[in-house]
């Protein structure tokens, strides 16, 4: 029998002594709970001599603490079947997992020692960064990478925390010591910087409850952060080569500098990036590229709005002999939806997609915990997922036609090609 | 400990339509959405050689037209209901997949439907895909560790057809003709050789009526005579070097695997807990989200000492005994043979000293908690219940957390000493031709 399902999300949003914001949302589909810690400690605010700084205190983070040795905390976590996840993004560093109901006071504690207490011991630092410069080799070998962190360079350049790498470079992370970890961890790990959102079965009192008793008397003083410098200013087209021999696949990486996640315009470039490269099996770009020309498994766009203007970036695997008829297909999808904007249907469909999609976002624990994320980082309110598809309806033919025509433009694309 | 349901769910309606096509119906009414999945008991292991990556190109054309549905408007087709469509194939089976609005079911059943009959395979439309798939390839090719399962994978196994890989060898998919491809479809995607299954928000027996409406006039095929091919023993360790410009050194080990019928099935899958962490046992979610494996024999033992800079198991259940693989990277100065007489060490003392109780006991936890992990949504549900019903045939899904319970420490020492010995075993390196880093 179908019976009736209560609909949309119904957070609480409870702001703790210390100044930490502690989302909970309820759910019954497993009896299980999602931790999701996310502390304003991403690359971003690192010291532009130390790219990496971020990346590394991520890797340290959970290898020690106050509290509980490395070896301790893997063991209770291990024991419960807990994996825990640290992701250093440009904005964020986010502590999460998933851990059975039943084990739920004794995970939130550790996530929660983690954020507040880690000492970072010298041997894990030796050891992790050691991991870290094993990996920053795989990603020099990996043409996808190279392509993307090429395209960035192109627009914004090294400096810039959008255009720097975000896991530094071998030269950088060689030269972190542990004392710039703690210095790190003591200027961004502060209750104002957290938002701890747990999502699952689990009451919201008692996750509240929990949450204070944990971070009781953890003190600190707000942040100010300087504004994300713009991205290099683009009047003409920008293309870099990256040779890495013995590939036998070229990775295209094409974009530019678009808008910031609360610019006014934000839900017109949304489904203007639906229609260029993500509606079926990714818009325009795939309907030309895969579909009728047979040149790529993938081709696809993604818009990555953030604190500053995120960028909008294209991307294509092809085979090295086909690279340039790729590149010419992407310059006249990009010119044509720029210089004519989408279709009437084309928006009607875009707009049906996006609003019909947002149930499934908002499915799992993961989904649901990363939805009010971004709610809480850019002050959406916590009745966002029931404004959503208001704000998607709304748009207009001719909002997205002026959102293409300031962004896609082939004559001011930056291009980035690694591969064989 | 109290016991832990898989999902806060219904049980399972199975049922069979007259032309053979299974049917499994689960309802879930958390979300207002529904998951058709469409599967086949066709993988790699029914391909010959000369027409390998057939099943896998017969998922790309199930993405173009059918009789009634024109290649145009399939796009818009599932999105018009805020849906997801994907598919995947592997050595046993070949899916397809949609999760969307509940509204959408009738529209779901009917994509199915054709795809199962009418797909048109037009000669045009099949060549633009012959290159979409060898980029597909050429893609995977520029992974080294990619590159060396698949070597791997192809010295392990002499005859039978597990050793090919599922998207094909290069040579096969440039001479396969739309005729052949043609015939592997119509031979193998058929009402008697599928399974449908349908999560979600929805009546099952509304979805049986409206099923059986929709597939029951498809005509069931003859019987399917398979490849029946016994991989005979391995008489001794098998080598396998890649060697192509790159910065890192990658090492992975092979062992002979159960099939997922088999009693060492279960103690295997504990032994990889203990080895490098609990994965699950769900295909389509495992991979994506890492395993806890910090107290795990090889991290412990590999890791931490800084020899490898990351390590993995996969025992993934099949319908033929497949393999179970241990992979690692290097870390940067450390050599190959350096690691893996590392790695042999740490899996020789564990066959000498078998596992203790308290290490059993934790690789059952984390399996426990990851099949709770694993049924979050619709989506997983669905996939569970088609994945064993394809690979293991019905009943073998809902045991899964009573089998796990059962595996004792002995059992897991026992198949450890018999399963992975060095004449089972297949050792792959690759070796970087220079370092450009």
């Amino acid at each position: 029998m179908t019976t009736a399902v209560v609909r949309g999300l119904s957070p609480t949003r409870t702001v703790l002594a210390g100044g930490a914001v502690v989302i909970v949302q309820e759910t019954s589909m497993t009896p299980a709970v999602t931790i999701n810690a996310s502390v304003l400690a991403g690359g971003a605010y690192e010291p532009a001599p130390l790219p990496g700084l971020a990346f590394l205190t991520g890797r340290v983070l959970d290898r020690g603490t106050a509290h509980r040795s490395a070896a301790v905390i893997a063991e209770e976590l291990d024991d419960r079947g807990v994996a825990l996840r640290v992701t250093t993004a440009r904005h964020t560093m986010a502590v999460s997992c998933s851990c059975l109901s039943e084990d739920f006071d004794e995970v939130l504690s550790i996530v929660l020692d983690v954020v507040r207490n880690p000492l970072f011991p010298e041997a894990e630092v030796a050891k992790r960064r050691a991991e870290c410069l094993t990996t920053l080799r795989q990603d020099y070998d990996n043409p996808a990478m190279r392509a993307v962190e090429t395209l960035l360079e192109l627009l914004y350049g090294e400096i810039h925390p959008y255009g720097r790498r975000a896991k530094g470079t071998i030269e950088s992370v060689e030269r972190i010591t542990r004392s710039n970890l703690t210095a790190y961890h003591a200027a961004r790990f502060r209750p104002p910087l957290l938002s701890l959102v747990i999502v699952g079965d689990v009451t919201t009192a008692q996750a509240t409850e929990r949450a204070a008793i944990e971070l009781e008397d953890w003190t600190g003083d707000p942040v100010q952060d300087p504004a994300v410098p713009p991205p290099l200013q683009a009047a003409e087209r920008r293309k870099r080569v990256v040779a890495i021999p013995g590939k036998s696949q070229a990775d295209i990486a094409y974009g530019f500098a678009a808008i910031k996640r609360l610019d006014s315009r934000y839900y017109a470039y949304y489904v203007m990036n639906n229609i260029l490269g993500q509606f079926g099996l990714g818009g325009r770009l795939a309907d030309n590229i895969r579909e009728r020309q047979g040149m790529a498994y993938y081709a696809y766009s993604a818009l990555d709005p953030s604190v500053g203007q995120g960028p909008l970036i294209i991307r294509a695997g092809v085979d090295p002999d086909n690279v340039e008829r790729a590149l010419a297909t992407i310059d006249h999808e990009v010119g044509t939806l720029g210089a004519e904007g989408p279709t009437a249907d084309e928006l009607a469909q875009s707009k049906q997609y996006l609003i019909g999609s947002i149930p499934r976002m908002l499915e799992t624990n993961a989904g649901i915990a990363s939805f009010l994320q971004t709610e809480e980082q850019f002050g959406l309110g916590l009745d966002y997922d029931q404004r959503l598809p208001r704000h998607l309806h709304a748009v207009t033919l001719e909002e997205v036609r002026a959102a293409a025509a300031d962004v896609l433009h082939p004559e001011r694309a930056a291009v980035a090609l690694a591969g064989p | 400990m109290r016991p832990v349901q898989v999902a806060a769910t219904s049980p399972t309606r199975f049922d069979t339509l007259q032309n053979g096509m299974r049917v499994l119906v689960h309802e879930v009414h958390t979300a207002p959405l529904v998951s058709v999945w469409c599967w086949y008991r066709v993988g790699s292991r029914d391909e010959t050689p000369g027409r390998t990556g057939a099943s896998h190109w017969v998922e790309h054309m199930n993405f173009k037209g059918t009789r009634n549905i024109p290649r145009e408007q399939m796009k818009g087709l599932v999105e018009r209901f805020g849906g997801m469509w994907n598919g995947y194939t592997w050595i046993d089976q070949t899916t397809y997949l949609e999760t969307a609005g509940r509204d959408a079911l009738d529209q779901l059943l009917f994509l199915e439907a054709e795809r199962m009959a009418n797909g048109l395979y037009e000669p045009e439309e099949f060549e633009a895909e012959r290159t979409v798939i060898i980029s597909e390839l050429q893609g995977g090719e520029n992974d080294p560790d990619q590159l060396l399962d698949q070597e791997v994978t192809a010295t392990a196994f002499r005859a039978h057809p597990y050793r090919h890989p599922t998207i094909g060898w290069l040579p096969d998919l440039r001479s396969m003709t739309r005729d052949e491809l043609y015939g592997h479809y119509r031979r193998f995607y058929v009402p008697n050789n599928a399974t449908l299954v349908v999560a979600g928000d929805v009546d099952a027996d509304d979805v049986l009526r409206r099923v059986d409406r929709m597939f029951g006039p498809i005509a069931a095929a003859p019987e399917l005579t398979r490849l029946s091919i016994v991989e005979p023993p391995q008489l001794g360790e098998r080598r396998v070097l890649v060697e192509r410009p790159g910065a890192t050194a990658y090492l992975k080990m092979a062992w002979h695997a159960p099939a997922a019928a088999d009693p060492d099935f279960f103690p295997m899958l504990v032994l990889d807990a203990v080895l490098t962490g609990a994965k699950g046992m769900n295909l389509w979610t495992s991979f994506r989200n890492p395993a806890p494996q910090r107290k795990s024999r090889l991290y412990t033992g590999l890791v931490e000492r800084s020899l490898a800079s990351s390590v993995s198991g996969a025992l993934v259940p099949t319908a033929e005994p497949f393999l179970y693989a241990i992979s690692l990277t290097a870390m940067q100065g450390i050599s190959l043979p350096a690691l893996e007489a590392a790695a042999l060490e740490q899996i020789e003392t564990l066959r000498e000293g078998g596992v203790s109780d308290e290490e059993a006991a934790r690789a059952r936890r984390q399996l426990r908690a990851r099949f709770v992990f694993e049924n979050d949504s619709v989506t997983n549900i669905a996939h569970q219940l088609g994945y064993f019903d394809t690979v293991t045939g019905p009943g073998f899904f809902p045991e899964l957390q009573h089998m796990v319970d059962r595996v004792t420490s002995e059992q897991v020492s026992d198949v450890a000493r018999r399963r992975l010995s060095s004449v089972s075993r297949t050792v792959g390196w690759f070796r970087p031709l220079e370092n450009r880093a």
